[in-house]
């Protein structure tokens, strides 16, 4: 008899290699999203061979992509960020002050300021969850409050309108290099970073550890308390490149910015693939999911469907994509659980 | 003494927890503190504030905190076990929309809307519970879905467009007072009878003590006979139908049913809920305390508002409030711990020899590890 | 003892809590709205727009303050951020509860509203509604800036200059309830069946007064009606955004974009060629007229009845209509020969 629990694959590397990747959640959202696409396209071929379409397809998401690049890195420590709403209004405000009292900023420092605004203030729910030890469920939610009220309190009934802000900053909302909007290329250059950190760098990897099982990783001796505290503040520095983002897509900032976005950026990356367990989905699975869902929202009234019910198809996907998770789980574990009793 | 593995006193005839009298186990808690909180607010408030001792104002207070009441009685025991139920303003504004919908186009009278709307609220959680009881998933993946569902059905159907000509009769009765006179809303009456209910339910009732034994430990509670899928299974369906009743109050009160109604409304019933003492772990909790976490919140609202102060700044206080009553239950724990360890103190929980210290992932557990082995010299 | 402790610690506990929030709703009455905190004096006079953060609320608003302060009563401006019927509600509580002299407010729906008004009333506040009504039996006076016919007939004849009177047409209005909205809207469907047989209305999409809703909203009718020739927006919210959306896509120029907004923002969209012309009147006499005839209920000069005479400042004497509503004037065209002249 083997002593092995599980024989050896009999399938070459490259097979496998493939068979994994065709299996993967990613492949799977990525296939509907191109049949959305597609059924979309054939219905108004304006969706995305024009050229205003083909930018707005691209351009749209972006916003949603990097607040769920951010929230995936939390979700993954088997925390939660629902702040990220109000970090990323805070952040616009913030951007929209800093040029129309000083016009003569240069942008990427008004990039980078933004993003040190965006990490102290996910510096702070860092602090309180990981120091404090209290669920982030609860602290986030409280930031969200104090975050909201706070802008809100510090707006007024201010606007931040276009006419406050330069030209050039404006520009960047709809300006292309070779057809892809600069927006988006900000957005991939983030999904591409942090995906590879996540995937290569040891504190990256000892995020999934610390989201499978965070007992075992703070006897293991990983330095829990740190990266939980690294994962706040890139969910916030990332939610505050939302928020300029924000600014140079719509050029106007009101009190009820980006208020709602959080539950979002979770559905997108649940949808994705992220466990909301924690320790397990990858970063591109989440922007595959926030892409989904933006299209989506933009592909129903010309379906026919009137897009009051898009909350609803996002709901709806929520729960489909958590309820395949556990079948998907279940059945694996009585797999392996044959393999060993055999 | 070598190794006990049990150090008790010789002559412990009590668990640690029952070792005080009566009146400090009752008194010295998290729930008397925000009571006590609650009425140094209140009486400061009618001291201070301007117009805060005009009648309409309590009257006010309870018609606008009427729905959190409501919904915090059953978010109370579903917390208690562990779980959490993001969808409960969701209900509220598809249970709008539902009422709605069928007084003005399906043309059906007020009482067997509301009715009907219910019965929806229980769907609603039933579908909660099945998917978290029986499933198995977890309750904040769970409710954060069918948040997006109900609220996205509730908007889907009505648009942003809202009904609003209801009869004057029932949103007459949503606000009216209890005597004339009396700064007491008729809605009080309904709140009153759900919440001896539900003390009953959680103090006096066997599925009470099976809700605190899965909020403390689901197998145990599991291996000691209660059924925690129904338990938990019911525990949403309730949340569903207290919320849709919610959800009708709301409808009357403000008179206009629309897909957006209460948006945002589970985070207060949360905030109030933890801020009364319930902890967010499960396992303990009591709804006095979260009948004084819901009135000091409507308390300092109200006064806030009296004030002058806009909407935002009264959020701000209710997030720190949220944040700081979070904290200092878990800093207390704690400190707690770390004046036991140094007095070397009384009794102990039994170690288990070889210890992986599996512990509950609460506050005390990484800290206790490894770093004490000393026994009472 | 480790009972001392948890005694202490509750105690703690209590004394750390309360005291944060004694000093939050003690210290400061320096950033409210009213000149010093607590209102509830009877010469305060409190605005109530849809919603807060809209520039021609900003603009009204600010001129009524300037009629307030002038003849040295209080002024006050609360709302909600977002324009919902059930937002107003608790706003209008609290001003019943501290006994204003006045009530100043642009309703987000015409019946959800009545019952807190009504209550209002009996307590004592005087209840003048302008730019959005409310069921007439819930207010003492309504200052409407132009009749609704007038409103929707200059924005159809705008729209019908601008795509030579044949077409698709879709309107991006604000909240679904608001009532001047669908008076307005109303009153535009019957002109275009009437009037202008050729031109079809596709779609109404709803912004709810939200510059990113209404910036979406404008890109999905692009999207969903690719024939469309012309957007109405008698938002100003609205027209802001759309113009913004159409300025940067290739529709510029090819959809014609007409409705109620203000020149300060729509200057630099008249300027690129985005918008040819639009209409409003101006908030800030709107404002103005509201403050005085409020002021002229509390003082007892008129009681809101047809025929009731009072001066309004700057702005001459205005007789109250049949319907309890005083009219402020004629909707005004501003294109590029004249937007410069106005700074509002």
């Amino acid at each position: 008899m083997s002593d092995l629990l599980v024989e050896p694959s009999s399938t070459s590397h490259a097979q496998r290699v493939i068979g994994g990747l065709l299996r993967s959640r990613e492949i799977a959202v990525l296939s509907v999203l191109v049949a959305l696409i597609l059924v979309t396209t054939f219905k108004s071929h304006g969706f995305l061979f024009s050229s205003t379409g083909w930018r707005d397809l691209l351009l749209t998401p972006s916003l949603l992509l990097i607040l769920a690049v951010g929230q995936t890195v939390v979700i993954i420590t088997r925390n939660v960020d629902l702040s990220v709403g109000s970090i990323l209004g805070l952040t616009a405000y913030l951007t929209g002050k800093l040029f129309s009292d000083h016009p003569n900023l240069p942008i990427v420092a008004v990039f980078v300021i933004g993003m040190l605004f965006g990490a102290a203030l996910g510096l702070v729910n860092g602090v309180l969850v990981a120091w404090g030890k209290v669920p982030a469920l609860v602290i986030t939610l409280g930031t969200l409050y104090i975050y909201r009220g706070a802008f809100l309190t510090w707006a007024g009934s201010d606007r931040i309108n276009a006419s406050d802000l330069p030209k050039d900053f404006l520009k960047l909302g709809t300006q292309q290099v070779l057809t892809i909007p600069v927006l988006t290329i900000i957005a991939a250059t983030v999904l591409v970073v942090v995906g590879y950190v996540l995937y290569t760098a040891r504190s990256g990897r000892e995020l999934y550890a610390i989201g499978s099982d965070p007992d075992a990783a703070d006897l293991y001796g990983l330095p829990v308390t740190r990266r939980v505290l690294l994962a706040f503040v890139t969910s916030g520095a990332l939610a505050g490149l939302a928020g300029i983002v924000y600014v140079a897509r719509y050029g106007t900032v009101s009190s009820g910015a980006g208020s709602g976005i959080e539950l979002q950026a979770v559905g997108a990356a649940v949808i994705g693939g992220v466990a909301i367990f924690g320790g397990s989905g990858t970063v591109w699975g989440a922007a595959i999911g926030a892409f989904l869902l933006v299209t989506i929202n933009r592909a129903l009234p010309i379906l026919g469907i009137s897009d009051f019910w898009q909350q609803a198809v996002v709901g709806a996907l929520i729960l489909a994509a958590v309820v395949l998770d556990r079948v998907l789980t279940l059945r694996q574990e009585r797999q392996l659980v044959e393999a060993r009793d055999r | 003494m070598s190794t006990p593995v049990l150090d008790r006193p010789a002559d412990a005839t009590t668990y640690a927890a029952h070792a005080h009298p009566l009146w400090r186990r009752a008194l010295v808690t998290p729930e008397v503190a925000v009571i006590a909180l609650l009425v140094l607010v209140y009486a400061w408030s009618n001291a201070n504030v301007a117009n805060f001792d005009n009648p309409l104002t309590l009257y006010y207070l309870f018609l606008d905190t009427a729905p959190i009441l409501l919904i915090a009685l059953p978010m109370t025991l579903v917390i208690v076990t562990g779980e959490i139920d993001l969808s409960v303003a969701s209900v509220v504004g598809l249970s709008s929309v539902v009422v709605g919908m069928l007084h003005h186009d399906a043309g059906l009278s007020i009482p067997v809307a509301a009715a009907l709307a219910v019965v929806m609220g229980m769907a609603a959680g039933a579908l909660n519970g099945f998917l978290v009881a029986y499933v198995g998933l977890p309750s904040l993946a769970v409710t954060i879905g069918t948040l997006a569902l109900y609220r996205g059905i509730a908007v889907g159907l009505l648009g942003t467009e809202a009904v609003t000509d209801f009869p004057d009769k029932w949103t007459d009765l949503a606000k009216e007072r209890i005597s004339e006179g009396s700064s007491y809303p008729m809605v009080l009456v309904p709140f009153v009878i759900l919440l001896v209910l539900f003390a009953w339910l959680l103090h006096f009732t066997s599925f009470g003590r099976g809700v605190y034994d899965i909020g403390l430990n689901s197998e145990a509670a599991h291996f000691s006979g209660v059924n925690v899928e129904l338990t938990k299974f019911w525990l949403f369906v309730l949340c569903g139908a207290v919320s849709a009743f919610a959800g009708v109050y709301y409808t009357l009160r403000y008179g206009s049913a629309r897909g957006d109604n209460a948006t945002g409304l589970e985070l207060s019933v949360i905030a109030a809920v933890l801020l009364g003492g319930v902890s967010i772990f499960g396992g303990r909790g009591a709804l006095h305390g979260v009948v004084a976490g819901v009135l000091l919140i409507g308390v300092i609202s109200s006064a806030m508002r009296l004030e002058n102060y806009t909407v935002n700044v009264i959020n701000i206080v209710i997030g720190v409030l949220l944040v700081l009553s979070v904290m200092t239950t878990s800093l207390l724990g704690r400190a707690r711990s770390l004046a036991a360890r140094a007095r070397g103190g009384g009794p102990r929980p039994p170690r288990r020899r070889n210890a992986v210290a599996a512990a509950p992932a609460s506050e005390s557990s990484t800290e206790d590890s490894g770093t004490q082995e000393r026994h009472p010299e | 003892m480790k009972f001392r402790n948890r005694r202490l610690s509750a105690l703690a506990a209590v004394s750390l809590v309360a005291g944060l929030a004694l000093s939050a709703c003690g210290g400061d009455d320096g950033d409210d709205n009213a000149s010093d905190g607590g209102g509830g004096s009877s010469d305060t006079f409190v605005f109530l727009p849809k919603n807060l953060g809209n520039a021609y609320f900003d603009t009204s608003d600010n001129a009524g303050k300037a009629a307030i302060e002038g003849w040295g009563g209080t002024y006050q401006e609360v709302g909600p951020d977002k324009a919902s019927p059930d937002a107003q509600v608790p706003f209008i509580n609290t001003a019943a509860q501290q006994g204003v002299a006045a009530l100043i407010v642009s309703a987000n729906d015409k019946e959800a509203i009545c019952d807190a008004l009504n209550e209002a009333r009996d307590a004592g506040v005087k209840v003048v509604t302008f730019d959005s009504d409310v069921n007439p039996e819930c207010r003492d006076l309504f200052i409407n800036q132009a009749t609704a016919e007038g409103i929707a007939k200059v924005q159809v004849d705008m729209i019908s200059e601008q795509i030579g009177d044949s077409g698709e047409v879709a309107i991006l209005s604000a909240a679904a309830n608001a009532t001047n909205q669908n008076a307005w809207i109303a009153d535009m469907e019957k002109q275009f069946a009437a009037d202008h047989p050729n031109i079809t209305l596709v779609d109404t999409v709803y912004g709810d007064d939200d510059d990113q809703t209404s910036f979406d909203k404008t890109a999905a009718l692009l999207q969903a009606h690719p024939d469309l020739k012309g957007i109405i927006s008698p938002t100003t919210v609205g027209i802001a955004a759309a113009a913004r959306y159409l300025s940067t896509s290739d529709a510029k120029g090819k959809v014609m974009l007409t409705g109620l907004g203000t020149p300060n923002q729509m200057r630099e969209y008249v300027e690129d060629g985005t918008v040819k012309e639009f209409a409003l009147w101006n908030p800030g006499d709107l404002g103005t007229l509201a403050a005085f005839a409020a002021k002229a209920l509390v003082d007892g000069d008129i009681k809101g009845d047809e025929g009731d005479t009072f001066t309004a400042g700057d702005l001459g004497e205005f007789t109250v209509d049949a319907d309890g509503s005083v009219l402020l004037g004629e909707p005004y065209r501003f294109n590029a020969d004249n937007i410069g002249d106005f700074d509002f």
